[in-house]
């Protein structure tokens, strides 16, 4: 669906030169629901920005659904944002309209008939459930409620592709729930890619099916959201994940176990299971099987996207082999195993 | 000794103040808003950015806008009889009334513009919006209070302008306070000139309120 290449952007401010992207290179495949994360700065926006050429790129490629938006002249560059739609933090609905003109704007814009469009405005103040706030301006509605008229707003033309540039940052956990539930949901209804910047972890888990870490300008990382969680590989990426999941073992725990030597020995160990295997009952056969001891220590399980993830650390004493054997057990289930204190 | 005589010269003087005033408002928008939205859209980084227009448009409204309304009032005496035919009366008023609002207009829309959220016309330009929407949709409307406010300020400064228009011939309350007031010591119809003045100019005031309140009901 998104074919990025070779991507610079390249910003002068006061006779500064500031690389706000780096060389980058990221395809997004039609359909699904990717997300990009990096801290302040990292140049989120200013990559979301190109893609419907908000911004335009110092060097490099997009490619949109086969066409290379880079080199398109005006016209046809705004015919073809009619049909990719956006949404933003700070909402950016206009106060001198209800939320029905809100809705409407897109589509005076491209010209549909005043009929039609007033029937397309009706459909998609219902898919955002906002038909009892038809006549009620901006001022008057909740955030989340103004991010669904930004949704609406920037699905009226039908668009292949929506951006969205930290959506839910100005929204209470509450209220993002809905609103990425909502991304969801649309994204399944119309089959539609969405691209969606985040500084927060948790949206990149509730939603995406892959996210790219973007650090200092250039993408350190690609891969499928599942992966990045079990096993980040950079450090912005696994403190990212630390965010949500706390997976530091308190000083204390490590200190007070022993790794080494011949005799019983304590291993600490974090067990992480994906998918399935959270139902089994693993652990129990473990220790029938084996001639070890475990004592749990922390436990959670929660989901990515649609799929249950766990995180289990584990106390697991008995002799050296009968540790390496149990552990080799963990891991032929399919389980992501890692010894904390052995190094 | 308020009498028939001296209210009919203080209602026609009124009037004819209203007629000037009215009029050079309406002429200073006409061109002083697309000034004004040509100041704001030529900017750098805005939808229509153009350094040389910008630059060149913002000398000379600055430029025009330094020259004491009664020196300008002389100064373009010419312009006046050209378009007019005589420089003298209510009608030669209205010229430069309004060539001196024009470029203080501009200025005011200008502000005006500038207090939209750049977010805003981003939304619309990712909607895929040409300028013209941008400008009648977004900027304006969204404005439109604030423009109102305006247009009651411009108002107001006119109906001095027009006082000092007055003094050199120009008809209108400041006709009449000049040649009865100052130059007979007619004090009666000094005052009745000032509080006529006072009244004007409260209810531009008020009338431009209530407007801009009206457009900005709901709105956050
Ligand atoms: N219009 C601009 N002019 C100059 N520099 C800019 C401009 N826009 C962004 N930058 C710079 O480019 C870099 C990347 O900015 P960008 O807005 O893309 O970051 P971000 O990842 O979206 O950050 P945040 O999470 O704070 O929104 C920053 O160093 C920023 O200062
Ligand atoms: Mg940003």
């Amino acid at each position: 669906m998104i074919k990025i290449e070779n991507l610079t952007k390249i910003y002068h401010a006061s006779g500064q030169k500031i690389v706000a992207l780096d060389d980058v290179s990221l395809t997004i495949e039609k359909g699904e629901i990717f997300g990009i994360i990096g801290l302040s700065g990292a140049g989120k926006s200013t990559l979301i920005r190109c893609i419907n050429m908000l911004e335009k790129p110092t060097a490099g490629s997009i490619l949109v659904d086969g066409q290379e938006i880079t080199t398109l002249n005006k016209h046809e560059l705004r015919l073809t944002r009619q049909k990719i739609g956006m949404i933003f933090q700070h909402f950016n609905l206009l106060s001198s309209r209800t939320v029905f003109g809100n809705i409407m704007f897109p589509l005076e814009i491209a010209k549909v008939p005043r009929k039609e469009a007033i029937k397309r405005t009706h459909e998609l103040l219902e898919l955002v459930g906002l038909t009892d706030k038809a006549n009620v301006y901006p001022s008057q509605l909740s955030g989340g409620q103004k991010q669904r008229v930004g949704i609406a707003r920037a699905l009226a033309n039908n668009p292949k592709l929506l951006l969205s540039d930290e959506a839910t940052s100005a929204l209470d956990p509450q209220t993002t729930r809905s609103i990425l539930q909502l991304l969801r949901d649309i994204n399944k209804k119309f089959d539609l890619t969405i691209l969606l910047i985040t500084h927060d972890m948790n949206v990149i888990k509730e939603v995406c099916d892959r996210v790219a870490v973007i650090d200092n300008s250039r993408i350190i990382e690609v891969d499928d959201v599942l992966n990045v969680f079990t096993s980040p590989g950079s450090p912005t990426a696994r403190s990212f994940v630390n965010s949500v999941f706390s997976r530091e073992v308190p000083a204390e725990l490590l200190h007070r176990t022993t790794a080494g030597g011949d005799r019983e020995q304590t291993w600490l160990v974090r067990v992480a299971f994906i998918g399935t295997s959270a139902g089994e009952p693993i652990i129990s056969s473990l220790i029938r099987k084996y001639d070890v001891e475990a004592n749990i220590l922390y436990g959670n399980i929660d989901r990515i996207k649609d799929t249950p993830y766990g995180n289990l650390t584990l106390e697991l004493m008995g002799l050296s082999n009968d540790l390496q054997e149990a552990i080799d057990y963990l891991q032929s289930r399919g389980l992501e195993v890692e010894v904390l204190n052995n190094d | 000794m308020i009498d028939s005589w001296l209210m009919e010269r203080l209602l026609v003087a009124t009037w004819e103040t209203i007629y000037m005033v009215a009029t050079s408002t309406f002429f200073s928008y006409l061109f002083g808003l697309p000034l004004g939205v040509i100041l704001v859209i030529t900017e750098r980084g805005h939808i229509m950015e153009n350094k040389v227009v910008n630059r060149v448009l913002g000398w000379i409204i600055n430029a025009t806008r330094s020259i004491p309304f009664i020196i300008f009032l002389i100064l373009i005496i010419p312009i006046t009889r050209l378009l007019v035919g005589t420089y003298i009366g209510t009608v030669a008023s209205i010229v430069p009334l309004t060539l001196a609002a024009i470029p203080f207009v501009a200025r005011l829309v200008e502000t005006s513009l500038k207090e939209i959220e750049w977010g805003l016309i981003e939304a619309a330009l990712s909607m895929g919006a040409n300028t013209w929407t941008i400008i009648t949709k977004v900027l304006l409307t969204e404005a439109k209070p604030s423009l109102i406010l305006g247009v009651a300020i411009t108002t107001i400064n006119l109906i001095g302008y027009s006082a000092m228009a007055g003094i050199v011939g120009g008809g209108g309350l400041g006709t009449l306070a000049y040649y009865y007031g100052y130059q007979r010591y007619e004090n009666t119809i000094m005052w009745a000139t000032v509080i006529v003045l006072i009244l004007v100019v409260q209810g531009v005031q008020f009338l431009g309120e209530k407007l801009a309140q009206k457009a900005s009901k709901n709105r956050g």
